[in-house]
């Protein structure tokens, strides 16, 4: 099987004053369809860089990038935006909800930049509150959910397309235990659905939903290597 | 209309009282507040003295217990859930202290959101993103994501996205509150010149430097209005 995910010699400088600052050296990975990968490792390990990366957020890098055999390497930033766009999902720490938008609306949001027609939009958004379970919070705000439901809305909106991709950076960071652990059931179940899931996370436990662990440190791949590649 | 066409915001006698496990907590009693079209005002006082409740009424993202509400001369009250709806996305631009945007949107798109609810053509948004970008200096950063944003970067594009819909009136909720000092500053001075071109304001902060920077300042305590103050600098 071809893999989701092909890296090759990934590089990420940051230039600070006439110094070079390498966030990721050399990165080889391949992760294939149907994985529930977590990248660990210190702060400032470039972890985060390398989510940013895989999700096509920042696109300042140097190396070969294959995702669905497409390569992203060789796409300008528009035809990357499209290509995230429809194939990946995004989970953020914070949520990202928008405050005065009801959570309907929020969930609303990644449709409403593509054509789909209002109707279609609405079954959408329905079929994700039913789904989610959270059909009762619909007209609600925001500050007007617990933190794990306002990320159970923020889990509804990365999926509302069924993405192939889920890219999660410390999900659970500001929840509860309780609360989080819902949030990764909530992952295991869309990845025992045919979601490939990419978390960042310090957490063992939260790890220990995954099927492999790759660990970086000062932007080298130490360990969770599976291309070819890396294991040569 | 016997408000005139130039108020704004009307509030008589408005009261928020919150009922958890048989506790009445009396966020808000007895508010009286009129704002006028171009006004600039900022609510500040304590933590949990009401600001932020009151911010929520006015933003028509909470209703009050009791009292009137009208915004351009219409009641609130009596609105369906779909006008309230309406007139919350194409009136009011809001502002929050964590800037509320979308990580794996682009800078465009961001500020493209509100528009997005509207039946606006794709030439006119587009008009319309670039024009709000250009007014808050960040339209060289279009194509870029929030975390490629300093924080005062991220609050400039928030205060495009609040600005793009041409709202009656921008609601900023700690605009600052993320931000150090410079940065804090010159986002200060973005809403001063915002307000110089015509914009009206309501802005809640505790910081009381801040609060300057507005033509009236409403003193909120339990509650209450205790106190209104007006810089004499602020219109100039």
């Amino acid at each position: 099987m071809e893999p989701l995910i092909r890296l090759r010699n990934i590089e990420r400088v940051y230039d600070v004053g006439p110094q070079k600052f390498y966030v990721l050296r050399r990165v080889t990975l391949d992760i294939h369809p149907g994985e529930f990968v977590t990248i660990m490792g210190p702060s400032g390990a470039g972890k985060s860089s390398l989510l940013s990366i895989i999700g096509m957020l920042d696109g300042a890098w140097t190396g070969e990038y294959h995702f669905m055999e497409q390569p992203v390497h060789r796409l300008n930033a528009k035809q990357r935006n499209e290509l995230h766009k429809y194939n990946i999902g995004f989970v953020f720490q914070s949520y990202h909800l928008i405050d005065n938008l009801t959570v309907f609306e929020n969930l609303e949001i990644p449709l409403s930049y593509r054509n789909i027609p209002h109707k279609e939009r609405v079954s959408l958004v329905c079929d994700a509150l039913d789904r989610f379970n959270i059909v009762g919070k619909k007209d609600l705000f925001p500050n007007q959910l617990s933190g794990g439901q306002q990320q159970l809305v923020g889990v509804a909106r990365a999926v509302i397309q069924n993405p192939k991709l889920l890219l999660a950076d410390e999900p659970t960071g500001n929840l509860h235990s309780a609360q989080g652990e819902e949030i990764m059931q909530l992952f295991k179940k869309l990845n025992e659905a045919g979601t490939t899931i990419i978390q960042v996370t310090h957490s063992e436990k939260n790890a220990s939903y995954g099927n492999r662990i790759i660990q970086l440190r000062d932007g080298w791949v130490v360990s969770g290597d599976s291309s070819a590649a890396g294991a040569a | 209309m016997t408000d005139g066409n130039n108020t704004l915001i009307k509030m008589e006698g408005v009261k928020k009282v919150f009922y958890t496990d048989e506790v009445e907590t009396h966020a808000l009693s007895d508010i009286h507040l009129e704002v006028k079209r171009g006004e600039y005002i900022s609510i500040s006082g304590p933590s949990g003295c009401g600001k932020s409740t009151l911010l929520s009424i006015l933003g028509l993202l909470d209703s009050p217990t009791e009292g009137q509400y009208s915004l351009n001369g219409k009641p609130v009250a009596n609105l369906t859930a779909a006008e309230r709806t309406r007139i919350r996305n194409r009136e009011i631009g809001f502002i929050f202290q964590a800037f509320n945007l979308i990580g794996d949107l682009t800078v465009y798109e961001n500020v493209e959101l509100p528009l997005t609810y509207r039946g606006t053509g794709a030439a006119e948004r587009k008009q319309m993103v670039e024009k709000a970008l250009q007014r808050v200096g960040m339209a060289h950063r279009m194509r870029h994501y929030p975390s490629q944003l300093s924080g005062g970067q991220q609050q400039r594009v928030a205060v495009a996205r609040a600005l793009v819909g041409e709202p009656s009136i921008l609601m900023a909720d700690e605009p600052t509150g993320n931000l150090d000092s410079k940065n804090g500053e010159a986002v200060m001075e973005l809403l001063r010149d915002l307000h110089r071109n015509g914009a009206t304001i309501c802005m809640v902060t505790h910081d009381e430097r801040y609060a300057s920077f507005a033509e009236r300042t409403i003193h909120l305590f339990d509650g209450q209005i205790v106190k209104e103050s007006r810089e004499a600098h602020a219109a100039v």
